[in-house]
């Protein structure tokens, strides 16, 4: 039995994770041509703050915004205080987001030591539960809501809001955008800081699953990176269906060919781009 | 214009004898210096000619490449197969490592050149990531992510018995770098370098003008490709070892670094960058344990501050002192096109 219920709640849960960190990087990168390597390093803070007040509080649902909020605050420091300068300059923010990420995972490490952190599950979503003849955790389905509910969120917030035709209007032309009168500078701030938010939420929800170690950050980096070529850069769609991609086939290989987990992603990603490389649901580059 | 003219010839003298007291400095560095510090001027050596040869790609030729490593590991992999497996000596183990960064390029470089910007910044990383996956999983050639220990450091003949092993090391190694180095330069200078300029400027405009931009982009690409596969080839006799670390995209991303805070584009710019990213390494992990940190710093404020890289900052304080401000504002004028009107303008000095 290859393919059951419960490899395909893993692959999901996975791909909920995904979708949050990626989703800011693409259309952060679709508006302004701005390659955020700080990324990961947001995903671990939100981690390691979650874990921290779900110590302390024994709250988890408290320990979830504390996380997203923590991110939230360094990406509208790197907004408000760089940005500018880097707009247009790939090295630049490259040199300025890998800076960031450097100082992130070596103060974290220096604050929460470099062992692996796990955070409980809450009390309602421990154990496991019964679907489709296997059992799953509990907690693996509430991501898979939680992420569904929030893919959706984004996808309304920008598919049916005037504010998200703006956005999408700015990814297709900003210069043309602005010209129509629209401050495109702060609809860049607003997706920023979301972008931001939702790297840090993932982190939190993230902690009962992969916890948060040292690492997880590039590791994290790198598969939104995949989401986001796979997916198509400023493409909302494109992230939730690369993000389901991703997280299936990782979870799939990880079962038959555990060594070939990180390869085979990479592989699909090369090939996807030699085909077509503006991504699955990419305009042309 | 005369006085500008005066200016560029005794910039030019200056720099002369900035080179020549380099050189003699590195020739003579092993009698002053212990081994250990000896051992971290030998791996700045090394990644001096690496991350020339990705300035060669992000400086040159606009090409933003998050991937380099992957040449600097085949190199070391080719190396350290030859050397331990088939026990062939340096020179030739060189030169196949130096073929197989070429070959990986020629094989790769249709794809990624496909791309640019952005694009090619993580086109080029998944090309790394994929190497790094073929590495990890074929254990029984590259012996996984244990890696290859056991490579032999070569020597020169003639100075073994002379002096310290370390010692001769480092002289084998100066004289590969600088012969690449030599080569490097004349590369640059030529006018395929200088079409490597235009295309970072305005594509179309070279396009239009004639050139064969593509071309000059994938043999371009293949280039750096062989210098940073010997870079690779001389890092792996310096480790004594390779491993899938040499490949990370870790170690493409740090070279990146090194090059923009040295300065891209300019062509002594990546040996100040992989100096003082090296040396704060080594030094700074002496007495901090957070040298992670004040690396992070130093990547920040060059973007603030040096955002033009160290190597323009005497040309910097210059324009300072001449104009009582900066003459070219960072924010609105790309750093490239300095290099390229200096460029330019020394040629037509000649």
């Amino acid at each position: 039995m290859p393919i059951n219920a419960a490899s395909v709640v893993i692959g999901l849960s996975y791909a909920s994770l995904l979708f949050l960190i990626s989703v800011g990087l693409s259309v952060v990168f679709g508006l302004m041509r701005f390659v955020n390597l700080a990324t990961g390093a947001l995903y671990l803070v939100g981690g390691y703050v979650a874990w921290s007040v779900a110590n302390r509080t024994d709250n988890f649902w408290l320990a979830l915004p504390a996380g997203a909020l923590v991110a939230l605050v360094i990406g509208v420091v790197i907004e408000r205080g760089f940005l500018d300068r880097l707009l247009g300059k790939e090295l630049m923010q490259v040199s300025l987001t890998l800076g960031v990420a450097y100082i992130v995972a070596d103060v974290t490490r220096w604050i929460w030591g470099g062992d692996p952190l796990r955070v409980r599950a809450p009390e309602a979503l421990r154990g496991s539960t019964r679907i489709f003849g296997s059992v799953v955790p509990t907690y693996r389905l509430a991501l898979i809501v939680i992420g569904a509910i929030l893919a959706i969120v984004v996808w309304y917030l920008l598919e049916r809001t005037r504010w998200g035709a703006y956005v999408r209007a700015g990814v297709d032309d900003m210069e043309m955008l602005e010209c129509l009168g629209v401050n495109g500078r702060r609809i860049f701030s607003v997706v920023f800081a979301l972008g931001a938010l939702l790297c840090g939420l993932g982190g939190a929800l993230g902690t009962p699953v992969t916890g948060v170690s040292p690492g997880i950050d590039s590791q994290m980096l790198l598969m939104a990176l995949i989401v986001v070529v796979l997916g198509g850069l400023g493409s909302v769609l494109g992230a939730i269906v690369a993000s389901g991609v991703v997280g299936m086939v990782d979870n799939m290989v990880r079962t038959f060919w555990p060594e070939a987990s990180f390869f085979v992603v990479w592989v699909l990603v090369a090939l996807v781009l030699i085909v077509r490389p503006q991504g699955l649901f990419g305009r042309a580059v | 214009m005369h006085r500008k003219g005066l200016d560029v010839r005794s910039a030019r003298s200056s720099r002369l004898l900035l080179l020549a007291v380099a050189v003699i400095a590195l020739l003579v560095a092993p009698a002053v210096l212990p081994d250990y510090p000896l051992s971290v001027l030998t791996e700045i050596v090394i990644f001096s000619l690496f991350v020339m040869s990705l300035n060669l790609l992000v400086g040159y030729t606009g090409l933003p490449s998050l991937g380099h490593s992957a040449f600097f590991g085949t190199g070391g992999y080719a190396v350290a197969l030859l050397a331990i497996r088939a026990h062939l000596s340096a020179i030739p183990a060189l030169i196949v490592a130096v073929l197989a960064g070429i070959a990986l390029a020629l094989i790769t470089g249709p794809f990624v050149l496909r791309t640019s910007g952005a694009y090619f910044l993580i086109l080029t990383l998944s090309l790394t990531q994929v190497l790094f996956g073929i590495v990890w999983l074929w254990r029984g050639m590259t012996g996984g992510d244990d890696g290859l220990p056991g490579v032999p450091r070569p020597q020169l003949p003639f100075l073994s018995g002379v002096v310290g092993s370390w010692t001769n090391f480092y002289y084998v190694v100066l004289l590969v770098v600088a012969i690449a180095v030599a080569t490097l330069w004349w590369v640059v200078r030529s006018s395929f370098g200088l079409t490597l300029v235009g295309i970072r400027e305005n594509e179309r405009i070279v396009e239009g003008l004639g050139y064969p931009t593509w071309w000059t982009k994938y043999i371009v690409y293949i280039l750096a490709g062989g210098y940073g596969a010997l870079a690779g080839g001389l890092f792996a006799y310096f480790k004594g070892y390779v491993g899938p670390g040499q490949l990370s995209w870790l170690t493409a991303g740090e070279a990146l670094v090194m090059v923009i805070l040295g300065g891209a584009g300019t062509f002594w710019g990546p040996v100040l960058g992989a100096t003082v990213v090296l040396l704060l390494r080594y030094e700074v992990s002496s007495f901090t344990q957070r040298w992670e940190t004040i690396l992070g710093l130093v990547f920040i404020l060059a973007v603030l501050f040096l955002p033009e890289g160290l190597a323009r900052l005497p040309d910097r304080i210059r324009d300072i002192r001449a104009k009582g401000r900066p003459a070219a504002a960072p924010a609105e004028q790309p750093a490239a096109e300095a290099v390229g009107s200096t460029a330019i303008a020394e040629r037509s000095e000649q």
